[in-house]
């Protein structure tokens, strides 16, 4: 208990260090937005929940199991460098406008950024006019160019593609191969240096010489699969290197119709399909939780007025539930300006809107689950022991029957998580999922796939949204399957 | 039997009276007409008498609940409520913003609907089936392996991918079929259609196939498999003949389940192809912010998808004789 107290000090410290830096050092304004807020909610109840686990052997051993799979622990660690992204995109502030600054009250401008910005702040600015294509140096429409001679109607170079470049026609191959190479070698160094701390510490661990666990991991003669989690991160980390070796020249993956750089759009879209992704799910959860165990306790009218909802709930179309809610949200946003500071501030709440309404379309299908779970649970032998002793019915549910259907919440939680993921894409496309200014793959592929029928066509922003999105999701899928074989007891683990 | 589709459909009712009563709160208390015919008219410089106007030439002019002054009829029916909402339950569902009856416009965009969604649904059953067998067959091999990553990858692809990437392939670079359109006779609008129904199948063969696994290995472990092993008969028999008979019950209840909503037809790849069904209508809808039609779409969909439910019991009756309705 005391240790877990300290993790969970610890982080709150570390999270409100990194504002207070951040604020004192730039002089801006903190903004939480409502999904930060749940966001850092679900941190810290993850957070909780691992080191709660650690001393329950009936939770461990299913997730011992997961751990041992290589495929789920290589679907994990690409699953957490995309979090990692995410959680450093939900940090959000104003930075103050410098003109007023020496005047009483202090304004701030409408971009409210993140960390992440900060951090890619490169990227972000080197904003060029038009579509380019990925590693371009000119832009891919033509213009009229001024030259000394005359105007030519020709391919601008680009601003900031290329820039350095005096005769990008024959520079460019050579300096991408030798960028790919800088960017190889330290790449694999920092992973060579990470390999060795890990190997080292693993052998300190388990009080081995460091030959033979290099021999160990190596052979994947282990519990947990390190070879595979080192090569997955591995792979992380060479692209890592290679995006930030090439990021500073070139658009690695283009620039969209506005000239914004799309590895920029893509890797900010990170956070919306995790948010989409996670907080649906745990919006919903505790009402999901509470009636479906509730209508399966008490039977009798609770049990029909339950049924009833979900019933209802469930026979409209989900699509449709979610264009009917969405319509009427931005009516009352149309009519009530006011009410929002930022353009972040209203798109914010838009996606807690969206997130809230998916939920109420997959929330009916976990409520089913648990009821029936609940109804079985309520026959057994030892929730009827627990009634002739006269225990309340508070206390058998919390006792005797959450712990016992926990495994279900966290198997659905887990599965809807890729399905909501790619929801948000076809969504966007019908017009009903984010705000047209959150940055989103949907959004991406929907302002994007118009530009197929151009001549040659602009792919780059098509291929890297759905990129993106696929990676995320195959990971998620990989991970959740891993997760529901450990903790559904109708699976065999011996398979 | 009659007695228990006689109850069921009774029970509907308050079901659909719930969904009706959440339809009319979205779209008639949470925003008031007004703000529906301002949203309509652009937002700004907006006098009243314009609201107004355009309130009446839609039929919005009307107290929501209770009308103390009735115009026609008395103080309930001449109201919001009993006009737009009370009416869907007869399938009245009036007229578009732009003064179309909704009623012609879902019996015509019906079958363009059905035309995309029957084949995708027959053959994609037989296919998922199909390979689901051959899984299952080689189960617990590198066959077996290797399938069940190939359904994840196809099930983490985007449906839009399926799409956008298929009218590439086939429309624009190879020319096979042209990208969209729809044609009324039915053999011109062929060309038109293979693309969607084959985009619709593909998309859903992933997770389908896994699906249909799960269910074929969950009957394999049974003891009646083990019984017909014993009395030796061959695998590829216990499979076709035992295994795939009785796996068969949950996949076709399964499958009536979603016979109704056939006719609501494929929200994106009809809006894709240009198909006018009844998908196609649904987006333009929400598009243009018609809320008449996503009203009653709601309602429509509502209503098919208990009749899919009322189909499922009285399947399983049908298929497997364990089964009584009481």
């Amino acid at each position: 208990m005391k240790r877990f107290i300290s993790i969970i000090g610890a982080l709150v410290l570390v999270y409100v260090g990194l504002i207070s830096i951040i604020l004192a050092s730039t002089n801006a304004k903190f903004v939480l937005l409502g999904t930060d807020a749940l966001i850092f909610l679900l941190v810290l109840g993850i957070s909780s929940y691992t080191v709660y686990a650690q001393s329950k052997t009936h939770l461990l051993e299913p997730w011992k199991y997961v751990f041992r799979r290589p495929l789920a622990m290589s679907a994990l660690i690409i699953l957490l460098a995309y979090v990692f992204i995410g959680l450093l995109d939900s940090i959000h502030f104003r930075t103050s406008l410098e003109s007023v600054q020496h005047q009483e009250t202090k304004s701030y401008t409408g971009d409210v950024i993140s960390i992440f910005d900060v951090l890619t702040s490169t990227l972000k600015n080197k904003q060029e006019k038009s579509y380019s294509s990925p590693f371009a140096t000119h832009l891919y429409v033509k213009e009229t160019i001024e030259t000394e001679t005359g105007t030519v109607r020709g391919y601008p170079r680009l601003k900031f593609g290329g820039a350095h470049l005096n005769e990008p026609e024959n520079d460019r191959g050579f300096d991408i191969i030798v960028s790919t190479i800088i960017g190889l070698i330290k790449g694999s160094l920092f992973w060579i240096a990470i390999c060795g701390l890990t190997i080292f510490w693993l052998a300190g661990w388990r009080k081995d010489k460091f030959k033979a666990q290099i021999q160990m991991t190596l052979q994947a003669d282990e519990f947990i699969p390190t070879r595979v989690i080192l090569a997955t991160f591995g792979v992380i980390v060479l692209i890592a290197f290679l995006v930030v070796e090439f990021a500073d020249k070139y658009h690695v993956l283009g620039t969209d119709k506005v000239g914004q750089d799309v590895l920029y759009l893509a890797l900010k879209s990170i956070r919306t399909g995790l948010v989409i992704g996670t907080l649906t799910t745990l919006i919903m959860l505790p009402f999901a939780v509470a009636l479906g165990v509730a209508a399966g306790h008490f039977g009798g009218w609770v049990d029909d007025v339950v049924q009833y909802i979900y019933t209802t709930l469930s026979s409209i179309p989900g699509v449709l539930l979610i264009a009917a809610a969405i319509l009427s949200l931005q009516v009352y946003i149309a009519n009530n300006p006011e009410l929002f500071e930022t353009i972040s501030e209203r798109a914010d709440l838009r996606l807690l809107f969206l997130c809230a309404i998916l939920g109420i379309t997959s929330w009916t299908g976990l409520c089913r689950l648990l009821r029936g779970e609940t109804l079985k649970l309520r026959e057994l032998e030892y929730v009827q022991a627990a009634k002739a002793f006269g225990v309340g019915n508070t206390k058998i549910i919390t006792k005797h029957i959450l712990p016992n259907v926990m495994h279900i919440v966290l198997i659905v939680v887990v599965l809807d998580f890729s399905s909501l993921v790619l929801a948000e894409a076809v969504l966007s496309y019908v017009g009903v999922g984010v705000d047209p200014s959150t940055n989103s793959w949907g959004n991406m592929i929907n302002s994007a796939r118009l530009e197929m029928a151009r001549e040659p066509v602009v792919w780059w922003s098509l291929v890297a949204a759905f990129v993106f999105m696929f990676v995320l999701v195959l990971s998620a899928n990989l991970f959740s399957d891993a997760v529901r074989d450990a903790f559904d007891p109708k699976v065999s683990r011996s398979k | 039997m009659f007695a228990y589709i006689t109850r069921r459909v009774l029970y509907a009712v308050p079901i659909l009276f719930g969904v009706n009563l959440i339809t009319f709160i979205l779209f008639f208390v949470v925003n008031s007409p007004d703000d529906m015919a301002r949203m309509h008219l652009g937002m700004r410089y907006i006098t009243q008498e314009a609201v107004d106007n355009w309130k009446q030439t839609h039929g919005y002019d009307k107290p929501l609940l209770y009308n103390s002054a009735p115009k026609q009829g008395n103080a309930l029916s001449d109201t919001i409520f009993y006009q737009k909402s009370v009416k869907l339950f007869v399938f009245d569902f009036g007229s578009a913003d732009d003064g179309r009856n909704i009623n012609y416009d879902i019996s015509q965009r019906m079958w363009p609907s059905l035309a995309i969604a029957v084949p995708v649904l027959i053959i994609g059953l037989l296919l998922n089936i199909t390979f689901a067998m051959i899984i299952a067959f080689f189960r617990a091999t590198y066959i077996d392996y290797t399938g069940v990553v190939i359904c994840v990858i196809l099930m983490s692809i985007s449906s839009l991918f399926y799409i956008i990437g298929g009218q590439y392939l086939i429309s624009k670079l190879l020319h096979i079929v042209p990208i969209s359109g729809f044609d009324v006779s039915a053999t011109a609008s062929i060309k038109f259609l293979i693309l969607p129904v084959i985009i619709g199948i593909i998309g859903g063969v992933g997770a389908g196939t896994r699906w249909y696994r799960t269910i074929f290995i969950e009957e394999i472990n049974k003891d009646y498999v083990r019984t017909a092993r014993a009395k030796g008969l061959m695998e590829r028999k216990v499979l076709f003949k035992h295994v795939l008979r009785n796996a068969l019950v949950p996949i076709l209840t399964g499958v009536v389940a979603v016979i109704p909503l056939l006719f609501m037809g494929s929200l994106i790849i009809e809006s894709f192809f240009g198909i006018p069904g009844l998908g196609s209508y649904t987006i333009d809808a929400i598009r243009s912010q018609d809320f008449a039609i996503v009203r009653s779409m709601v309602f429509l969909g509502s209503v098919l998808y208990i009749v899919g439910l009322i189909l499922t019991d009285i399947s399983y009756t049908l298929v497997d004789p364990r089964i009584r309705l009481g």
